[in-house]
């Protein structure tokens, strides 16, 4: 690029390389480490293989999320693969000097819910971690993006990643949002518009007008589904919403520091005139309430429309893993999804575990009880934000509703832990994945909003909300 | 990281799209601490059925094929991004991957376990499903040096795009630790001009 217009993206990058390889990628220092047990074992072990330490364990935190119970979290783990491996974790973070907050800690949770809870997540900085959800920070205007295990150990090592840098695309999104429609609903439109792997290779920045009216959550939940289309990472550019939800924070910066921070984040912005090498552009108010009626993420539809046939698919090589999806689910094209019943509803996940995601579905079952048939877990992303709801009496109304209130980690977003759903079961749910067995051996899940998912467990059959928000 | 040059050898065809790294290896099998041991559950789901039998549709299952090449539809390895999916996938016997658009996560995943991802055009890779579903014999070679893949015995070949950088790697057995390590004083000088470390140094001091 000749230009010296920059995206918000090439600011932060350009910012953070050391030094750049010729015919190769760039050397990016990491500003912050985040691990968790599932994918630092092998890289801990690699370092001692090598007989190095990690270069700044300050840079790192660490936290158990992914292979916890959550339930009963004061007692040991009673499955013994998934307690050793908590333990490794805990083990390595001694031997090494890295702080963790694991299980029983009142900062623990779910990786990606704690980084910005905590102001460990600020605008400007390099985030990764090895878990493809890291993009979930960039809500902050962050480059945060996940890595595998081997860059894990290179991080741990070095503080630094050899990446070569993606192609940027952005994305506006303008107008007003509708009632009943949520970010959730709006990162699902744009990943059926663009596919499961349409912008892989890329670097998203979300813009728009209604983009801009989100809160820091509801962008989470955004930036949180990128890798859903492909992209390593997704974007939003700091302002005020973004200052305010970061100031006092446990970690963030405090008095004169807040002030010098700000006024550099001020300058995170795309310049006018700066180019992307895509760009789309969608309008708020052709987004309704979503879902997902396939196996991959890319396979949604607004929740009134009937699926799709084979003849309305872009591309014939797609015909024999389209048939696939639809035999799995149990589904057949042309068919609408309204009225199926559910027998399981799942809300949590880093894509939707945070307070306000707690206290949405709390207002809206207020009074109301969930279908007999309807098993339904409402999974807290973090200690302080299970906390937190119960000081707000949201745990009353949820189980006056026959919701069941669980303790953080990942739960039933990816069928490791002991959470999951039977085989040939449907489940509604919010978190950020519908493969295949993705909840569970057999399980078949649809991807919704917090408020799509209550409203279903309510009626215990799939609902489009706003009938319930306007009755 | 083993070195890797050139082979020959049959395929695996597996023409599905989209294949996620949660069917190369379900989460339930990620409580391991090592690396070894994940070839075992490759396509678990796809492989056995839940009494753990053999599903004969399966193509791993099926006695008319094998080799160290897999050869699957495009967008493959998206999703999560567990590295125990190129672990699996190596430690099951394959040296290369072949399809049409990887996702980026594998990729490098795969890179850095000297397992090849040869991204080749829809063309190509139609054509390399249709000579292995009609002679299981086929053998394809290939070729890093030249960065070439070719259906042995005919003329069908195609170039494929590979990073300086990580064939340099690849083709000498090295991996990118051994080099920034290398980088110390370069890591050094650049934590002293961080804004971000300068924002934070009151709760943490970086090391002189």
């Amino acid at each position: 690029m000749t230009s010296d217009k920059k995206t918000l993206f090439q600011k932060i990058w350009d910012a953070h390389v050391v030094t750049s390889i010729e015919e190769g990628p760039d050397v990016l220092y990491i500003d912050k480490h985040l691990i968790h047990e599932v994918t630092s074992p092998q890289a801990f072990a690699g370092l001692e293989k090598r007989g190095i330490g990690v270069f700044r364990p300050q840079n790192v935190l660490a936290t158990a999320d992914h292979n916890v119970p959550t339930k009963d979290q004061h007692l040991p783990i009673a499955e013994p693969l998934s307690r050793f491996q908590v333990d490794k974790l805990t083990e390595n973070c001694k031997k090494f000097g890295i702080e963790l907050y694991g299980l029983g800690h009142p900062f623990q949770g779910i990786v990606h819910v704690i980084g910005p809870e905590l102001g460990v997540t600020l605008p400007g900085m390099t985030i990764v971690c090895g878990d493809s959800h890291t993009s979930t920070h960039g809500a902050f205007g962050t480059i945060a993006f996940g890595i595998g295990t081997s860059e894990v150990e290179q991080v741990m090592a070095t503080q630094c990643l050899m990446q070569s840098k993606p192609k940027t695309m952005r994305i506006n999104i303008e107008g007003e949002l509708a009632n009943g429609v949520l970010s959730k609903d709006i990162i699902l439109y744009i990943i059926s518009k663009i596919s499961m792997g349409g912008a892989t290779g890329y670097f998203v920045e979300y813009a728009g007008s209604a983009i801009r009216s989100l809160s820091m959550e509801a962008r989470m939940t955004i930036c949180n589904m990128s890798i859903e289309m492909g992209a390593r990472g997704g974007l939003i550019a700091p302002d005020d919403i973004t200052f305010d939800y970061i100031k006092g924070r446990e970690f963030a910066p405090k008095g004169d520091k807040f002030d010098e921070a700000v006024a550099y984040w001020r300058t995170l912005f795309t310049d006018e005139g700066a180019t992307f090498d895509v760009e789309y552009t969608y309008d708020a108010a052709d987004i309704t309430p979503m879902i997902t009626y396939g196996t991959n993420p890319g396979m949604g539809i607004k929740i009134t429309e009937h699926i799709p046939t084979v003849a309305d698919l872009k591309e014939e090589s797609g015909k024999a893993s389209f048939e696939k999806s639809l035999a799995y689910m149990g589904f057949n094209a042309g068919d609408t999804l309204i009225d199926k019943p559910v027998n399981y509803v799942f809300i949590g996940s880093c894509t939707n575990s945070r307070i306000e995601d707690l206290r949405l579905v709390a207002d809206f079952v207020k009074g109301k009880h969930k279908a007999p048939n309807v098993n339904a877990m409402i999974v807290p992303g973090s200690k302080q934000v299970e906390n937190q709801a119960k000081a707000e009496g949201l745990d009353v109304i949820l189980k006056e509703a026959g919701f069941e209130l669980r303790e953080p980690g990942c739960s039933a977003c990816l069928g490791m832990n002991e959470d999951k759903v039977p085989k040939g079961e449907y489940c509604v749910s919010t978190s950020n994945r519908n493969f295949e067995g993705r909840q569970g051996p057999g399980a078949r899940t649809m991807l919704v909003s917090p408020l799509t998912a209550a409203a279903t467990a309510i009626t215990g059959k799939i609902t489009d909300v706003r009938e319930l928000l306007n009755a | 990281m083993e070195k890797f040059v050139k082979i020959t050898s049959t395929a695996v065809p597996l023409p599905i799209e989209d294949i996620d790294t949660d069917q190369i290896i379900p989460a339930r099998f990620l409580k391991a601490t090592t690396r070894d041991g994940f070839g075992d559950n490759l396509f678990r789901d796809w492989r056995y059925d839940n009494q753990n039998n053999p599903k004969p549709d399966f193509i791993l299952n099926n006695p008319n094929f094998s080799g160290q090449i897999l050869v699957a539809g495009k967008n493959f390895g998206c999703g999560s991004s567990r590295e125990h999916a190129a672990w699996a996938i190596a430690d099951y016997g394959f040296k290369v991957v072949i399809s049409s658009f990887f996702a980026d996560i594998f990729k490098g995943n795969a890179l850095n376990n000297g397992l090849l991802p040869v991204q080749v055009s829809e063309s190509f890779l139609a054509t390399v499903f249709e000579h292995i579903f009609a002679d299981k014999n086929t053998q394809l070679e290939v070729d890093l040096e030249a960065q070439t893949v070719t259906i042995v015995g005919t003329n069908i070949s195609e170039k494929f795009e590979i990073n300086q950088y990580k064939k340099t790697c690849l083709i000498n057995g090295y991996d990118d630790i051994d080099y920034l390590l290398n980088l110390r004083e370069k890591i050094e000088a650049y934590e002293k001009t961080s804004k971000y470390l300068s924002l934070v140094s009151q709760d943490q001091e970086v090391e002189a």
